[in-house]
């Protein structure tokens, strides 16, 4: 809106990956601006992910930002992974209902069987435990979102079960 | 688009309706959408095609609804009848008896004579659960965008200002400063362009209401957005949203193409001269950002680090231009206050704290869920007649307000009026609205340390008070919760929350040690009662023990 626009590149990843041409059309869409930054990383994790070291270069050069910049943005946010997920996400809120309503137990409960902390994966990369701040489903509390879908009114116990559901399944969840 | 063609728009959509001889409305909000609404909607349709009424029944998916605990919740619409917990096998049951015989599922009924319905008073809820959130005709058809049309045809920006400015009304983000004063300064500033912003990063653990309002009535912010603009004098506005919201995203998207498509949002609106356009922001997960400072760094699309003020937003803000910041609910009020005066807006709530506030209540409270009342409702009626009391049957304890910039209430100010003023003589504050009810099993200094913990994480880095400060209060905390702390770590706390407080850079750090302080105000004992015995020989602190040496 202010600033005049940079040029944008045009020819993708010298890889060849054809996901990088996705993201150009998100970047280019914001015409190559740098107040983009935040969208372009939200497209990049969408598309590949994750944000790892070679993306974060391309995007710094595509939106012509230093790469110290866009790595200061990417982890800045808690949004922005630099690692690969599990194959499963197992995503508890520990907002404040979900707190008062035991979710601490719970944590604890799962750490100690997946035997990794929450903001971990598991050793056989399986399930990424992950620590929400809210996930605004407070009615529900306490709350975890296992693989995108909310399960509300959690036990350990039932929380357990989820897990060891993934834990068994081996081949057919590839989704 | 002009003002006949809207209400062309809202008869033909009243003409519509009309075929049908019911409507079933089903809760799309995120929560009953948790507790399988989809599933519902799923079995309404397929039981209404069996026996053919697919035509003569229409199905169709609203804001929250309120009742959030006892999801999923399902309206028919004819006789405003509100059924909970409805899995396919009561869709089923709704469809044989309400629909087609018209007597009503006893099982699933809910009583809507209740406290929890009756004691409310809706304003900026007034359309959840009443419209589908993804139809623009719907949002027309009850009213949406008369507003709007008034003030471009009839009001100059400086009347529809002080429409605001008498109306009462505060800003809805936390800290309650009057709106219209807001508009009016970025009104007079100087610059060739003005942005305006919807801060829709709420933030707050255990705070839903602008998620709710997002997700049931898009059209209401962006009407709100469109009319702030015309006023302020600005042809572009964000709305800055939590990715953690990915419904709401989606639904303000279709919003805002549908509002495009119509005219409603783009060049010449109602063929007057005034331009506007919105465009989202998603946020990336960073609390600091609800501040409105390290919120204009993270549009720039920068790290979201707040700044000192001044120079304020609505003198230099995004791009260094003038910028208006309000908040979700504040914005939802103002199509309302346009449409029935500023008389009418003032008539609600107090004297200083006019309207209504949207609060989420949450934690062991029987009738979790969002509700709005008028402000200076006294604590005890949100508690125990809208929220039924603690859903443990124990004693109530205290209810937290504000998250982790707030305080707790404690049982002995349960008269106390819910307005800006008396929450603050108590050391908590409005904050956006989320309410969490603790009862007599809930461990304060445990609750202290949940929000510090929170604190640490969240604090940006940039000021020292707060980076070292929230770690060490924490530190400290953590050292009484496991009873290893004396009472020098005690009065060191304090000292600590007071150093914070007074000289962090931004609200982040400068309320950050408010729940540690409230509860220290109101469960003292709860605190010394963790701390090891002083030294039986040393010097103690009520001088008994040199009175015995004596």
């Amino acid at each position: 809106m202010t600033d005049p626009s940079p040029s944008v590149p045009k020819s993708g990843h010298p890889s060849g990956d054809n996901r990088f041409k996705l993201l150009d059309r998100t970047i280019t869409k914001h015409h190559g601006r740098g107040d983009a930054l935040i969208e372009v990383l939200h497209a990049a994790q969408g598309i590949f992910g994750f944000l790892e070291n070679d993306l974060l270069i391309y995007v710094a050069h595509a939106l012509k930002l230093p790469p110290s910049t866009v790595y200061g943005v990417a982890t800045f946010y808690h949004f922005f992974r630099l690692k690969p997920k599990g194959e499963h996400t197992f995503v508890l809120c520990m907002g404040t209902a979900c707190y008062v309503k035991g979710a601490a137990g719970i944590q604890q409960t799962v750490e100690k069987h997946c035997g990794c902390k929450f903001g971990e994966t598991t050793a056989d990369n399986k399930i990424s435990l992950i620590q929400a701040r809210c996930v605004g489903s407070c009615g529900l509390a306490p709350v975890a979102v296992i693989d995108d879908n909310v399960a509300g009114k959690l036990t350990s116990e039932t929380a357990l079960k989820r897990i060891k559901e993934f834990q068994s399944t081996t081949v057919e969840v590839e989704a | 688009m002009t003002v006949e063609e809207l209400r062309e728009v809202a008869e033909k959509e009243h003409a519509r309706q009309e075929q049908y001889k019911h409507r079933v409305l089903y809760c799309s909000a995120a929560g009953c959408i948790s507790c399988g609404a989809d599933a519902t909607r799923d079995a309404f349709k397929n039981s209404l095609k069996e026996r053919g009424l697919e035509k003569e029944i229409e199905v169709l998916g609203t804001g929250c609804m309120g009742l959030c605990g006892q999801g999923p919740l399902v309206k028919v619409h004819s006789d405003d009848t509100l059924y909970e917990r409805v899995d396919a096998a009561a869709a089923k049951r709704i469809v044989d008896e309400h629909v087609v015989k018209g007597t009503k599922v006893e099982e699933n009924l809910v009583d809507t004579t209740v406290p929890f319905f009756s004691a409310q008073t809706k304003v900026v809820l007034e359309n959840c659960g009443r419209i589908n959130a993804e139809s623009i005709e719907e949002y027309i058809a009850v009213g949406g965008y008369e507003a709007l049309a008034k003030c471009l045809t009839e009001l100059q920006p400086d009347e529809v200002i002080e429409t605001v400015r008498k109306s009462g009304l505060r800003g809805r983000g936390g800290a309650g400063y009057p709106t219209g004063l807001k508009w009016g300064i970025v009104h007079k500033a100087k610059g060739d362009q003005k942005y305006l912003i919807c801060n829709a990063d709420e933030g707050d653990p255990g705070a839903f209401m602008d998620r709710s309002v997002l997700e049931g009535d898009p059209h209401r912010i962006l009407e709100g957005m469109a009319i702030a603009g015309y006023a302020i004098g600005a042809s572009q506005g964000f709305i800055y949203i939590r990715a953690e919201y990915p419904l709401a995203i989606e639904r303000l998207k279709l919003a805002i193409k549908q509002a495009e498509r119509m005219g409603l949002l783009g060049n010449r609106i109602f063929e007057s001269q005034f331009n506007f356009r919105i465009d989202l922001r998603i946020g990336a997960g960073a609390f600091v950002c609800g501040e409105e400072t390290a919120l204009l760094r993270s549009i720039e699309g920068r790290r979201g680090r707040p700044r000192p003020r001044p120079p304020y937003p609505s003198e230099r803000g995004l791009w260094g231009m003038p910028t208006l910041i309000n908040n979700v609910e504040t914005y939802a009020n103002v199509a309302p206050i346009i449409n029935k005066g500023s008389e009418w807006f003032a008539s609600i709530g107090t004297p200083k704290s006019a309207g209504t506030k949207v609060f989420a209540l949450a934690g062991n409270i029987r009738n979790t869920g969002l509700i709005e009342v008028p402000m200076g409702i006294p604590l005890r009626k949100i508690i125990f007649d809208i929220g039924g009391g603690t859903s443990s049957g124990t004693e109530f304890k205290a209810a937290q307000t504000g998250g982790p910039s707030g305080g707790c209430i404690p049982k002995e100010s349960l008269d106390l009026p819910v307005d800006y003023e008396s929450l603050a003589t108590v050391g908590s504050i409005m904050g956006s609205g989320g309410m969490i009810v603790m009862d007599s099993t809930s461990n304060m200094v445990d609750v202290a340390k949940y929000f510090m913990e929170f604190c640490k994480d969240e604090s940006c880095g940039k000021c020292i008070p707060c980076r070292v400060g929230t770690v060490h209060i924490h530190a400290l905390l953590d050292k009484i919760s496991k009873k290893q702390a004396t009472t020098e770590d005690l009065a060191l706390l304090e000292e600590l929350c007071l150093t914070v407080m007074k000289t962090s850079l931004c609200g982040l750090g400068q309320s950050a040690p408010n729940p540690v302080r409230s509860t220290l105000k109101f469960f003292r004992s709860e605190y010394e009662g963790l701390l090891q015995k002083p030294l039986e020989f040393g010097p103690s602190s009520n001088g008994q023990g040199s009175d015995k040496h004596e």
